[in-house]
């Protein structure tokens, strides 16, 4: 089987949730970049799984799931709580810890 | 023998650290303790005179000052017969001159200060003619230089005499570091600094050595003698109270260079470049200062130019070979005697004149001031060479001795000193003629008078020594055998005579007589303003032959241009490269400041750029 | 305990009765800095008694294992160059303290910090002194900095946090190149059997002749920092103008005495090839120091600036003594070290007293006050002439031990050396003749002359100079077994006189 097809949207995705990070200043949006990457390296784990025979991939990808999950639960209450004092959303404005 | 030094030395503490508390009796105290330092010397003398030739010289040792490694100095003293005739001379004219100063110094509310630094100049040039090592001496040495600038400094106030103070110093300074180096090279030499040590090592030093350090020791004897060419600080010196011009830079401290120069005969006597060198040194100077003294109108600086040229006089005999020191040592002494007495009657002229130095404001004060004329007048009869008066019997003998050396060098030599016999005529005729007699040219504020017993008095005595000494201490040969243990003379005294005694004394005479009878002709009206029209000649004695010229010239303005372009140098160049290092590092932390923006896009993409960057490597290396 | 170990922790002792103390109370803090410093002062003094004349060696030396895994140990020893110089830091403290009794008023921080830093450096000079491990210097050496930059950046005048920057960091600079050294002659011990940092086992080691080279610039770059030596000097002038007196008396009078003790203690025991090598190039640094120091010196218009130039001067001075590689240039210089530091002390606190009167420390300001305060004009004067090395005070004793010992080995050294005694005249009477002689300057009128309490502090400083002058003996007898012991280490022996050889 060919597996260069699922690679080659691997990369998409991720390059497309690492432009997503670099560029956007919504916190939300950057939040979904970078769930699109964790998904673009899940996929190309899988894929390595499928093609090597074996279910190694696919538990890594697993684990990468879980802690997409927890990552979500914290971030996006950091996120609501800076909302929540400052009004925005966009990462520039929250630089409290600079000078 | 330490009391001789102790003495004079705790006194000038005592009256230094008591301070106003002692006002009232610290001039007494500082008299006192001078008198009995020469009660000191004269039993030293007497007990000496007891023993036979060879006993004379004692060594005493206080204690043991520095001993490291092969250098071994103790502080001790050596009381031979050499030392003895200086001990009597400090302490001898020091406790006239201290009894002059009571009177002379009574309206100074600092009188005090003065009498502790006259006791310190006792203690210190004592030292320097006790000390029985190089090093000891050096003490010395270095201690009178001090008095001497804090006595030519004592009216500091006036920026003027501050300066000259400052002058003394440094040239004695340069003077001495000749001596240092002499000194050095002794014990890199020798393994010793004593006078015993060196004197047994010269005979297997090599000539080199030798003359290295005689010429060291001519330095320091330039250096403190205001010998050609340190001697421009000796005018400038003339800033002090004038009796401290009598006792330190007319009779005693001025001298220490033909001291030195006598004591280190085993030297000289080894070397004969040295020798030349003396002689060049002692001529040169003898010169320069007749010629300086003709041009002067501040009395005490005409006496100070004849105190230069005196010494010459001395330094020359000293090249002269081993029978030369007797003779220096000779006219040291009676120069001693007439030299203070006249700078005493300077001062007593200016103490009836309200401190006026300016001979062209004096004129017939010889009615008015009779004693300090007359004691003046026989010191002037000494320094001219007239028979039968001291300076005949000690300054003939150095002429002769001059001539007898033969041949061109003799004739040089001789006819150099007979010049300035006649040079010295002229310009102590001239200071006689101008201040005592002629009209009076004071302005009519003045009154001046003869001065109190206390100062006349010391005079007189001063007068008496400068008609008696030079006889007394040639009768019988008298001083050439008391010192000839210290200075080998015995192997010199049969040397040749080219010219006969007579044909000299007569030929100095004549010369003399000629100078003195310019001057009389010359000086018969004297303007009360120098004339600004005179010969190039009077210009350049004026100014001391641009001998302060040459030292801007060549030493002050270079050392200042130096200073100024090394602390530039220190700011700009030195600090300038530590600061660019700094600078550099700052310039460059700026730049890299700018990347910490503190946008966490920003750092994920430095990081994805490594990352980037990274695996581009890791696929060149290994493709 | 042992009493050089309480002679080091006394003044830490008093650092913490200082935490205790009351800030607002600072002549409560003043009075026990002072007793603390007194008391450290009579622990020295018994050292001096127990201590054996004559006994070359470490004495009264302690051990304790510090860290085994390197063989570290707290190991302390004195001998007699150890001692003298720690004598003259516990007799210095008091002074500074008695001398200063308001100079730390109106700093950054209070009056009770500014004294315990100085006891603080008081007990790292002491131990640095003492230290006869080689780690133990060099962690000692690198702490020092950390009080000193406070008393500098705090309590100073004018630009003080720049200067104090500048010294830390020439400071560090120097230390990291020693830390290098350190290690590696740690490395070579450890090659050779067993790794220490015992300085008399060091000195023992077998050490290639180009390591030496490297491993003796370490620690000479070091040392030539610290002491200062010309072109590392730059750091001094700016920190003597922006230190108070008490400070510069500690930092020129004791502090740069580590640099050229570490010369003598480590550069020529450890090193005596590339001593051997390195001494030609290091005199002719010290030459230059001594005319360059003075000439600047010369040049300055600020007093204190002024004093720091001749301290560089006599640093080449005592760098020149300890390079010529003879007993009297070895003992000239550890003597002159002692007397350099009462000298300079002697100087910066009557020029303390004057800047403080005057409100200024441009030396045009002053001018004529021989007639108004005739004693401190004396007590200034004096130090002077200390610093000219006058015959009779103690300078003039060891300048020449350092010059006749440089001169049997280096005549021409020594003669160019010579020059600096002309150089220092001229800088002395300059100064001593624009500040005390000529006219009053207008704004002296007033100038009270000296009080009981600053008698008191000046008192035994000049004391000291006129005695070690006039009887150097019991100095030298401390410090001459240990220049012989040096000596031998170093592989030098005295040039022997050449005529009659």
């Amino acid at each position: 089987m060919d597996i260069s097809n699922y690679l080659y949207l691997s990369v998409i995705l991720f390059t497309i949730g690492a432009l997503g990070v670099l560029i956007r200043r919504n916190a939300i949006v950057i939040f979904m970049c970078i769930e699109l990457m964790l998904n673009a390296s899940n996929l190309a784990l899988v894929t390595f799984s499928r093609s090597n025979g074996n279910l190694d991939g696919q538990v890594a990808s697993f684990f990468t799931m879980v802690v997409a999950a927890c990552e979500v639960v914290v971030g996006l209450a950091i996120i609501v709580t800076i909302y929540r004092s400052r009004r925005s959303a966009s990462v520039d404005d929250a630089s409290l810890l600079k000078n | 023998m330490v009391y001789l030094i102790a003495l004079p030395l705790l006194s000038a503490a005592l009256l230094l650290v008591l301070g106003r508390i002692a006002d009232k009796w610290g001039h007494l105290l500082a008299t006192f303790i001078s008198a009995t330092t020469f009660a000191i010397g004269v039993a030293e003398f007497f007990s000496m005179h007891g023993q036979s030739g060879g006993n004379r010289a004692v060594t005493q040792k206080v204690f043991e000052w520095i001993a490291v490694g092969n250098l071994k100095v103790d502080a001790s003293l050596l009381l031979d017969q050499l030392s003895i005739c200086f001990v009597l001379l400090i302490t001898g004219v020091g406790t006239l001159i201290h009894i002059y100063s009571i009177a002379y110094m009574e309206h100074d509310k600092d009188r005090r200060r003065f009498f502790a630094y006259l006791n310190l100049f006792i203690a210190a040039m004592l030292l320097l003619v006790l000390g029985d090592s190089y090093l000891n001496l050096y003490v010395g040495w270095e201690g009178v230089g001090l008095a001497s600038y804090l006595l030519i400094g004592f009216w500091n106030q006036n920026p003027a005499y501050a300066v000259a103070a400052k002058k003394a110093f440094i040239a004695n300074r340069v003077g001495d570091v000749g001596l240092s180096i002499a000194i050095m090279i002794s014990f890199a030499q020798f393994g010793t600094v004593s006078f015993v040590g060196v004197k047994a090592g010269a005979a297997h030093a090599s000539p080199v050595a030798l003359s290295a350090i005689g010429a060291m020791l001519l330095l320091a004897a330039a250096g403190k003698s205001a010998q050609f060419p340190l001697q421009s600080w000796l005018g400038d010196a003339m800033a002090g109270p004038t009796p401290v011009s009598a006792l330190i830079h007319a009779a005693t401290m001025v001298t220490a260079g033909v001291y030195l120069i006598t004591r280190s005969n085993f030297i000289f006597d080894a070397s004969s470049t040295a020798r030349i060198l003396v002689v060049t040194v002692g001529v040169i100077t003898l010169l320069f200062g007749a010629i300086v003294g003709t041009a002067k109108d501040d009395i005490k600086k005409a006496l100070a130019a004849s105190t230069m040229s005196q010494i010459g006089y001395m330094i020359l005999a000293t090249g002269l070979g081993p029978v030369g020191y007797a003779f220096a040592i000779m006219h040291l002494l009676t120069h001693g005697f007439f030299k203070a007495g006249m700078f005493l009657g300077a001062g007593s002229v200016m103490h009836g004149m309200e401190d006026e130095v300016n001979m062209r404001k004096y004129g017939g004060l010889a009615r008015l001031m009779p004693i300090t004329a007359v004691t003046f007048g026989l010191g002037y009869l000494a320094i001219l060479g007239v028979p039968p008066f001291a300076g005949f019997y000690s300054k003939d003998k150095i002429i002769e001795t001059a001539f007898n050396q033969g041949g061109g060098k003799g004739i040089l030599l001789g006819g150099a000193a007979l010049i300035g016999a006649g040079i010295t005529a002229f310009y102590m005729t001239r200071v006689v003629v101008l201040t005592f007699s002629g009209a009076r040219r004071w302005k009519d504020g003045a009154h001046p008078h003869e001065s109190s017993i206390l100062m006349w008095a010391p005079m007189v005595v001063l007068a008496i020594g400068s008609v008696a000494s030079g006889f007394l201490l040639s009768f019988g040969s008298s001083l050439v055998n008391w010192l000839q243990p210290v200075v080998n003379a015995s192997n010199a005294v049969g040397g040749k005579e080219l010219m006969k005694p007579l044909v000299v004394s007569l030929l100095a005479l004549v010369v003399v007589i000629l100078g003195a009878g310019y001057a009389i002709t010359k000086y018969r009206t004297v303007p009360d303003v120098a004339p600004e029209k005179v010969s190039l000649f009077t210009k350049a004695a004026r100014k001391d032959l641009y001998q302060d010229d040459l030292n801007d010239a060549l030493l002050v303005k270079p050392g200042k241009a130096l200073t100024l372009g090394l602390v530039a140098t220190d700011n700009y160049v030195i600090d300038g490269a530590v600061r660019l290092v700094g600078w550099v590092l700052s310039e460059i932390s700026d730049v890299l400041r700018k990347i910490q923006n503190g946008y966490v896009r920003t750092y994920a993409l430095i990081m994805l750029a490594g990352i980037f960057i990274g695996a581009l490597i890791i696929w060149v290396v290994t493709a | 305990m042992n009493l050089l170990t309480t002679t080091i922790l006394l003044p830490l002792l008093g650092t913490l009765a200082l935490a205790l103390a009351p800030r607002g109370n600072t002549r409560l803090i003043k009075i026990i800095a002072l007793i603390s410093s007194l008391v450290t002062l009579v622990s020295s003094l018994l050292m001096l008694t127990k201590y054996k004349f004559g006994v070359t060696g470490f004495q009264l030396a302690s051990s304790h294992s510090w860290f085994k895994v390197f063989n570290i140990n707290y190991a302390v020893g004195i001998d007699g160059l150890a001692l003298v110089l720690i004598l003259l830091t516990t007799v210095l403290v008091p002074i500074v303290v008695v001398g200063g009794w308001n100079e730390a008023e109106g700093g950054r921080w209070s009056v009770k910090t500014f004294y315990m830093l100085i006891l603080a450096l008081e007990m790292f000079l002491v131990a640095v002194f003492a230290a006869t491990d080689l780690f133990l210097f060099y962690v000692i050496f690198e702490v020092m900095l950390i009080p000193v930059y406070f008393l500098i950046g705090g309590y100073g005048r004018g630009d003080r946090a720049a200067a104090a920057l500048k010294f830390l960091l020439y400071s560090l600079f120097g230390g990291l190149l020693m830390l290098a050294a350190v290690i590696g002659l740690f490395v070579i011990s450890l090659r050779q059997g067993h790794g220490s940092f015992d300085v008399t086992t060091l000195s023992h080691l077998k050490i290639s002749h180009n390591t030496q080279d490297w491993l003796f610039l370490g620690f000479f770059i070091a040392f030539a920092i610290k002491a200062p030596l010309f072109p590392f000097h730059t750091w001094l002038p700016a920190a003597a103008r922006s230190a108070t007196p008490g400070t510069s008396i500690l930092v020129l009078g004791v502090l740069d005495k580590v640099g050229t003790y570490g010369m003598i203690r480590f550069c020529l025991t450890l090193f005596p090839e590339a001593t051997k090598t390195f001494a030609p190039y290091i005199i002719v640094l010290s030459l230059l120091s001594i005319i360059y120091g003075a000439f600047l010196a010369i040049g300055q218009k600020d007093l204190n600036s002024l004093i720091a130039f001749t301290s560089i001067s006599h640093f080449g001075f005592i760098v020149l003594g300890i390079f010529a590689l003879t007993s009297q240039g070895i003992t000239g210089a550890s003597l002159y070290m002692v007397n350099h530091g009462f000298s300079t002390a002697a100087l910066f606190l009557v020029g303390g007293w004057m800047v403080q009167r005057r409100k200024s420390t441009q030396v045009e300001d002053f001018g004529g006050l021989q007639r108004i305060t005739p004693v401190m004009a004396w007590c200034f004067f004096i130090a002077g002439l200390s610093a000219l090395a006058l015959p009779g005070l103690s300078s003039f004793v060891s300048e020449f031990l350092v010059l006749i010992g440089t001169f049997t080995r280096y005549p021409a050294a020594a003669v160019i050396g010579t020059l600096g005694i002309i150089l220092a005249a001229l800088y002395v009477l300059i100064l001593v003749q624009r500040s005390l002689h000529g006219p009053l300057q207008e704004g002296n009128e007033e100038t009270p002359d000296l009080n009981w309490r600053e008698k008191v502090a000046i008192a035994p400083v000049i004391l000291a100079l006129v005695l070690l002058g006039f009887y150097p003996k019991p100095a030298i007898h401390l410090i001459d077994p240990a220049t012989s012991q040096i000596m031998l280490a170093a592989g030098a022996s005295d040039p022997t006189p050449l005529a009659g050889r």
